[in-house]
């Protein structure tokens, strides 16, 4: 259907349409974006709220049969990942924290959920959808800077208290002041502190945004292949050529999904890490 | 690319899902790994004091085995001793009873000896007498010559 919209009004609708959230509360009439700040997109927050409500659905189901002597399949899969992610605490997370583990595990599972959206083709679910009489609908929530900023800022929030809490309300003040260049810098030393602090989470959020954002245009331009050039005979040159094309960046997107939740996860432990290490 | 109230939304289900995930994920699933640890860890202790024991048990067994040849080789020596004993002790028993039915025998031969003799005593004084009588030809009184007599009698 899409499709058909695209070859009629252009890529650059076919495009802009499937970037654009289900959008309520202060939202533009005509483009549907979000004009202001008090504005939900539905559809991030449907699809994450989703994945989440599976994950600890799946999580729950299985901690009732969950087996010390001998795991069944699922079980040996599921630990398989948590000893991965804690084998990560354990090597880049220095002394102990009992929220780290779960804040990590979390992340690269969720994140890796919201990633793998990604990899269902780009016009199945608002096809559905435009049935159900919703118009927009973007399925990666990770495509979404709310939702990439919502984590990132929330692991912001755990390092500004775990500095806090180790290193007290002075020590992290004096990271501020001396911290990269010495005593005799202390301007310098301010603006260097504060831009690498808050570098942190924009760099977090927007790393994973943009890496699934592109991720999200090149299938659609994958997909645009099929829409504009088969037409006639060249369909018999073209659709061959974007099932090729597809399936080769579906594989390269699964590594990079999963690379993407793990960097997420990795540094997140490495920042929580750093705050913990009183001498900075 | 714009930051709306879905931010909030996020970071509430955000902070609710590192919850869920510790209550019914994390929590858990460490909690049953640690387990099976220590279980491993247990077996493994378990096997290796069983091993152990098994070799105390053997060298235990070993001694038993060995004292218990001992013993009854022991018992065997007693028993053997004690039947020697058992024969020498019949054995004697066998030649007092031979030297003591030997001297009952002897003391009744002598008996009957002596009787014998005492008899033949009696009767060679009778004889003697008898001939002494046809030798004077007249009776010898017995109350004359009493003394005569026994000194015959002894003399014999």
């Amino acid at each position: 259907m899409s499709a058909e919209k695209a070859s009629g009004g252009g890529t650059v609708e076919y495009i802009q349409h499937h970037l654009t959230n289900l959008c309520v509360g202060d939202c533009d009439p005509v483009t549907h974006q979000a004009a202001g700040f008090w504005a939900l997109h539905l559809d991030t927050l449907f699809f994450s709220y989703l994945l989440g409500a599976m994950l600890v659905f799946v999580s729950w189901n299985l901690s009732r049969k969950l087996s010390a002597d001998v795991p069944s399949g699922f079980q040996n899969f599921v630990e398989t990942i948590l000893d991965f992610v804690s084998g990560q605490v354990r090597d880049t997370f220095p002394g102990h924290n009992p929220l780290i583990g779960p804040l990590a595990l979390t992340i690269f599972v969720w994140v890796w959920m919201m990633n793998f959206m990604d990899l269902i083709p780009v016009d199945l679910l608002p096809v559905i959808a435009s049935f159900l009489g919703v118009e927009y609908l973007k399925v990666v929530p990770t495509t979404d800077l709310s939702t990439t900023l919502a984590m990132s800022l929330t692991v912001f929030g755990l390092i500004i208290y775990y500095n806090i809490k180790v290193k007290g309300p002075l020590g992290y003040l004096k990271m501020f002041l001396f911290h990269p260049f010495g005593k005799f810098f202390v301007p310098v030393n301010i603006v260097m502190s504060i831009i690498e602090e808050l570098a942190k989470p924009l760099s977090l959020a927007l790393r994973l945004f943009g890496n699934l954002f592109a991720g999200e245009l090149v299938f659609l331009l994958i997909a645009l292949i099929g829409a504009t050039m088969a037409v006639g005979l060249g369909a018999l040159f073209w659709l061959p050529l974007q099932v090729v094309l597809d399936l080769g960046w579906l594989i390269f997107h699964l590594l990079v999904i999963t690379l993407q939740a793990f960097i997420f996860m990795v540094l997140t432990i490495v920042y929580l890490g750093m705050a913990h290490t009183s001498d900075h | 690319m714009n930051i709306t109230a879905t931010l909030i939304g996020q970071i509430v289900a955000f902070v609710l899902l590192i919850w869920f995930v510790n209550k019914v994920l994390w929590g858990p699933v460490t909690k049953i790994l640690t387990d099976r640890q220590n279980r491993i860890a247990d077996g493994l202790a378990a096997a290796e004091k069983g091993k152990r024991e098994l070799v105390h048990a053997e060298e235990r067994a070993k001694e038993q085995l060995r004292d218990v040849k001992t013993q009854a080789a022991e018992i065997i020596a007693q028993a053997e001793k004690r039947a020697n004993e058992m024969v020498e002790e019949a054995k004697n028993k066998a030649r007092e009873e031979a030297e003591r039915q030997l001297t009952a025998a002897k003391a009744e031969i002598e008996q009957e000896v002596n009787r014998a003799k005492e008899t033949l005593r009696a009767q060679v004084a009778g004889v003697a007498v008898a001939g002494a009588q046809r030798i004077l030809k007249k009776e010898i009184t017995e109350k004359a010559h009493a003394d005569l007599l026994k000194d015959l009698v002894a003399q014999i």
